[in-house]
């Protein structure tokens, strides 16, 4: 390993260690509670459906669930280094900003990790016993899953590095919302034909990530086919639009005050 | 000429404050040279600018205008941080880890390989006098404590300048003791440190040079033994036998500061009036007790640089 990645390594870690030591994890029992309650519910009310409905709101819940914990976590990240004044020997250590700042976002993506890949296994399992088949499809969904939550930690640490953890937890849960509609903004664009309007929403499109390239919940679901293609495309997407996140929040952050 | 560890020119930083956001300058045009290995008090009452500098220097925030160089380096330069240390006014730490835990986190930011990092933890956090608490956690410790750990995290890559930001303030007097202790400690390795404070008695005691920064500007930099002996403006004369008549004729010369039975206690101001009146005394048999030049005390000095009449 590098020295530049065995620091951001070690700011990885301590946000990590921050993350646990809060207890975040304990929301893992709360979803395996959560999901045990929904499979008897199930069981009880569905016929027939019941293996469909299982995977179905198991994988919604590992998303949700993902989700509010990537945006309440990933908000105050940085925001409590401002205001606890952390930073300031952060910034007096032999760490660029930029480290610190990827640190903080891998040490959230670290949680969202070990969050997800217990989620995913009590699923997995509970799925398994309910249905009597084991579907490695689902670890495909699980992990294009992750890839989203890592998409939204880039936005919950883009507006984390210039706002307040209000704002930046609503601006994360918009572009959130929006990241799942740009499909329909895209087509609603077309509507205003050769008016500001289709550019703006044309703009809209292209601004936010589209997230539903990381969902094949009903491919799953409905067992339809995923093609290796579409796999490699949402990966490549992922990874560039994190990456574009990251250059630009450390483009701010670099340049701003520490008050 | 001394070497110079940190030097500001011509610095300019402004504020933008509230919703309107007006500009409010909180350095207007500092100039501030460091020596290498001195020990260098900053001084100034609140809201006049010391952490503003010092944040400047470790490069937190960025002047509007003008030049800082630290080991006639730029301060965001990677090698620069390496050789420093610093303690942030008010620290406020990661209170989830413990203290070994706290100063192992930024020892691994100075790549210091571990059995080194073991040694050196083990021994800032005796001479801080946290030996006992090292597996404890930081949201257990009192304000002394985390101002401790606070030294001890500012010393984890031996530095060779050592800036410290109101390191006394919120203790108590032994607590105080402590850390003007560590700060001489710091001095005899040859260290060159740099704090700021307004408790002037502290100052007095460990620095070597002082700077005095009123509203964003210094208003006097210098040895301190130079600075307080510009200002020998008095001398108290004790006398025996005075009477008023005799005062009189002294009058525009002396000032009596108390009279005590017979006895007269004389303030006598300015240079060139002493030999005079002291031999006036003499000629008329006045019998003189003792004959003592009052020094302006820190305190005086920095409360008339606040009131900008010195000079």
């Amino acid at each position: 390993m590098t020295s530049f990645f065995k620091k951001v390594w070690v700011i990885t870690v301590n946000t990590f260690r921050e993350a646990v030591r809060d207890r975040v994890l304990y929301s893992i029992v709360f979803f395996a509670l959560l999901i045990l309650a929904l499979s008897t519910v199930m069981d009880i009310i569905t016929i027939g459906q019941k293996s469909k409905i299982i995977k179905d709101v198991g994988l919604a819940s590992i998303s949700i669930f993902g989700t509010l914990i990537a945006i309440f976590v990933g908000i105050g990240l940085v925001y409590k280094e401002l205001d606890k004044r952390t930073i300031y020997t952060i910034v007096a250590k032999p760490v660029t900003r930029f480290q610190f700042l990827l640190g903080k976002y891998f040490g959230l993506v670290l949680t969202i990790f070990v969050e997800v890949l217990a989620m995913g296994l009590i699923f997995v399992a509970i799925a398994f016993f309910v249905t009597g088949s084991l579907d490695m499809r689902l670890f495909i969904a699980i992990g294009l899953i992750f890839l989203e939550l890592m998409v939204v930690c880039g936005v919950a640490i883009f507006f984390s590095s210039f706002s307040t953890p209000i704002l930046s937890g609503m601006f994360t849960l918009g572009v959130y919302v929006i990241g799942h509609t740009t499909r329909d903004l895209y087509e609603f664009s077309a509507n205003f034909k050769g008016t500001f309007l289709e550019m703006f929403f044309k703009i809209l499109y292209y601004v936010f990530p589209n997230l539903d390239n990381f969902n094949i919940r009903s491919q799953v679901v409905h067992g339809l086919p995923i093609s290796g293609e579409y796999f490699l495309f949402s990966i490549s997407y992922g990874v560039l639009y994190i990456a574009i996140l990251l250059i630009i929040s450390s483009i701010v952050f670099t340049k701003r005050d520490f008050k | 000429m001394s070497e110079k560890a940190v030097e500001l020119k011509g610095i300019y930083k402004a504020y933008k404050t509230g919703f309107t956001m007006k500009k409010v300058n909180a350095l207007n045009g500092v100039d501030l040279v460091i020596n290498k290995g001195e020990v260098f008090g900053y001084l100034g009452p609140n809201g006049s600018g010391k952490t503003t500098t010092l944040k400047l220097i470790m490069g937190i925030i960025y002047p509007d205008s003008g030049e800082i160089e630290v080991m006639s380096k730029s301060p965001y330069d990677i090698s620069v941080k390496e050789k420093i240390g610093f303690l942030p006014e008010s620290p406020y730490f990661y209170d989830y880890l413990t203290a070994v835990e706290f100063l192992d986190f930024y020892a691994r930011l100075f790549s210091i390989p571990r059995g080194v990092r073991n040694e050196r933890i083990r021994r800032l956090l005796k001479s801080v006098g946290l030996e006992e608490r090292a597996d404890e956690p930081l949201r257990r410790f009192s304000r002394g404590m985390l101002q401790r750990i606070g030294i001890a995290q500012a010393l984890i890559n031996d530095p060779e300048i050592v800036f410290l930001d109101e390191p006394m303030s919120g203790l108590d007097p032994l607590g105080r003791a402590e850390v003007k202790e560590i700060i001489q400690g710091l001095k005899r390795e040859g260290k060159t440190i740099v704090f700021s404070s307004h408790i002037l008695p502290d100052v007095e005691a460990i620095a070597d040079r002082v700077g005095i920064i009123v509203e964003g500007k210094i208003r006097d930099v210098g040895n301190l033994d130079r600075m307080l002996d510009d200002r020998v403006s008095f001398v108290e004369v004790t006398v025996y036998g005075l009477d008023h008549d005799l005062l009189k004729s002294l009058k525009g010369k002396v000032e009596v500061k108390r009279t005590l039975g017979d006895r007269t206690v004389l303030l006598i101001d300015g240079a060139e009036n002493i030999n005079e009146v002291i031999d006036y005394l003499r000629s008329l048999k006045i019998s003189i007790e003792s004959v003592e030049p009052i020094r302006v005390t820190l305190e005086e000095l920095f409360l008339s640089e606040i009131k900008g009449k010195t000079k």
